[in-house]
Order: structure tokens, then sequence, then C-alpha cells
């Protein structure tokens, strides 16, 4: 079971309380973009065994999106923050490092 | 003008705690960002009730009012001073970005009352409520639908929509069935 912290309401929510929005972080390639950009911000998705940024709505609760940080394989949270945020906050880029120390970095 | 009715008709069930629908029971939405300076003096003007902090729900009398998202506050208040106090919100805040909306016929209202009423929410709920405050407002799910309550007088008041208003009695009277409490004694 999956608990994340929702960083508006401050609930600690189980993955059922909750609905799941896929990767994190994506670059939205628009009008004007190259036929393989858009391609790859479509489609392409990183599903990675490890460390893994995502989007998560707290859908029964204040119905804000949030951003968490995880691991896929253990399910270790490593920490939530908000939407509003375009790359991963130090804080948490260091608490993964330091459980990860061969975590090849955010890109 | 039609009468106003409760979306069950106050529906009742005693188990090993007692559910009650009731209502017809005044709600307002009032949307807006918490951090809107006129917001705080608008709700004591009107309602004699500040600005609840995260996860709280303020009581005066028969108001309340709950905080339900960053950007969302529930008023709970009796179902005929809804329309002037709508009035009352919209003229205190003229001219800022919000929203007040009357959506008193848009949900349902339950009591469930006893020493065991927690219980019933437990089976229910995906909540510690052993963490709970006191004066928490906790918007989560009932089984399959959107809820939210906080505790008073001896029990807990839930708040749901009407849509769902005979699937949520019949969660909370099969939940509170006599012999299936969670905790002996």
């Amino acid at each position: 079971m999956l608990i994340l912290e929702c960083p508006y309401c401050g609930v600690k929510a189980e993955e059922t309380e909750l609905s799941p929005g896929h990767e994190a972080h994506l670059k939205r390639f628009g009008p004007g973009s190259s036929d393989e950009q858009f391609e790859s911000y479509m489609f392409a998705r990183k599903n990675p065994k490890g460390v893994h940024f995502e989007r998560w709505r707290h859908t029964y609760g204040c119905g804000k999106w949030f951003l968490a940080a995880r691991c896929t394989a253990t399910l270790e949270v490593f920490g939530t923050y908000p939407a509003q945020t375009s790359e991963p906050p130090a804080d948490i880029v260091a608490k993964i490092k330091a459980r990860r120390p061969n975590w090849e970095g955010v890109k | 003008m039609s009468e106003a009715a409760s979306a069950l008709g106050n529906a009742s069930f005693e188990g090993f705690a007692t559910i009650r629908e009731i209502g017809p029971m005044g709600m307002i939405a009032l949307r807006a960002k918490h951090d809107l300076p006129q917001l705080s003096a608008a709700l004591t003007a009107v309602l004699g009730l500040g600005l609840p902090e995260r996860r709280r729900i303020l009581t005066r009398g028969e108001v309340r009012v709950g905080w339900m998202s960053p950007d969302e506050l529930l008023i709970v208040l009796p179902y005929g001073d809804v329309a002037a106090t709508v009035a009352a919100l919209t003229q205190a805040l003229a001219g800022v970005h919000m929203l007040v909306a009357d959506v008193s016929d848009a949900r349902c209202i339950f009591r469930i009352e006893g020493e065991k009423a927690a219980q019933v929410l437990m089976k229910l709920c995906p909540v510690d409520f052993a963490m709970l405050a006191p004066d928490e407002l906790r918007r989560t799910r009932t089984a399959q639908v959107p809820a939210a309550f906080w505790a008073e007088q001896g029990g807990y008041t839930l708040v749901a929509f009407r849509s769902v208003a005979a699937y949520v009695m019949g969660l909370l009277t099969h939940s509170a069935q006599p012999g299936s409490e969670l905790f002996p004694g």
C-alpha cells in the first residue's frame, strides 16, 4: 500500500484516496514543434525500475494535483511536493541521492 | 414555492450506533484563495467566524465553516439562512476573484451517533482515526463515493453528494449492524 502525504492538505493519504497521473515534469511540445519532439512528448515515457517522479491527485480529499518522488521497485517514498514545481526540489533530490547513491539523476 | 425536502426523508437506523439522515441543511461552497485579505474579514462580518486553519472546522451556534482545500471553504448553516448569507458574502467579497454558491440541495447530511460511532466510519473510510484532531474536517471517501465528516456532540456529521444519499445510507446502515462492532465491549 502506497501512502503519500498531500502537500496541500497535509493528509497522509493512502493509495485508494488518490488518482495516479503518470510521469511528472514532462515538457510539452505543441504547435510548431517537430514530429519527433511531439512524438516523444506524447508517447515516450521513462517507466524506470527505481526512482520515479509522478503526478498524483488527491481525488477524494482536497482535489489538488501534486508530485511525488518514489521508487517503483520498493515503493519507498522520497517525498511529495506541490505541482507548481518545474523540477524536483533540491531537498528531495538530496534525499534520493542519500538513499540511492547510484541514481543517475533527474534526466 | 415547493417545500425543501431532505434526500431520504430523514431516514434513520438503530444499530450499534444511531444513523440519522438530517436535513435539509444549508450548505454554501465558497471558493477563493485563502490568502485574500478580504476573506477573513468577510467571514467574520457575515458569520462571526474567522478563517479556519488547514483541515479545521469552526463552529458558532448552528453555523460552521470548514476548510475543504487551499481554495475552498464549506459553510454549514440552517437551511433558511442560505439565501441571505449568500447575498451578504457576495457583497462582502465584491470585486475579488471568488465564488459563493448555494449547494444545499446538491448534498445530503448524516449524523452517526453513539459511543461507537467512530467504528461505523472506520470500516468505510481510509482514515487513521487516532490521528484526527477533535475539530478536524476530513474529506475522504466512504466506500466508493466522496464524503467529508467531522466530530461533533457525541458522534460524527457526514456530508456527501445528494445523488448518492441512498448508497451512503445503505453503507452506514450495513456498517452499524448490531454485533458487527470492530472492538469488543
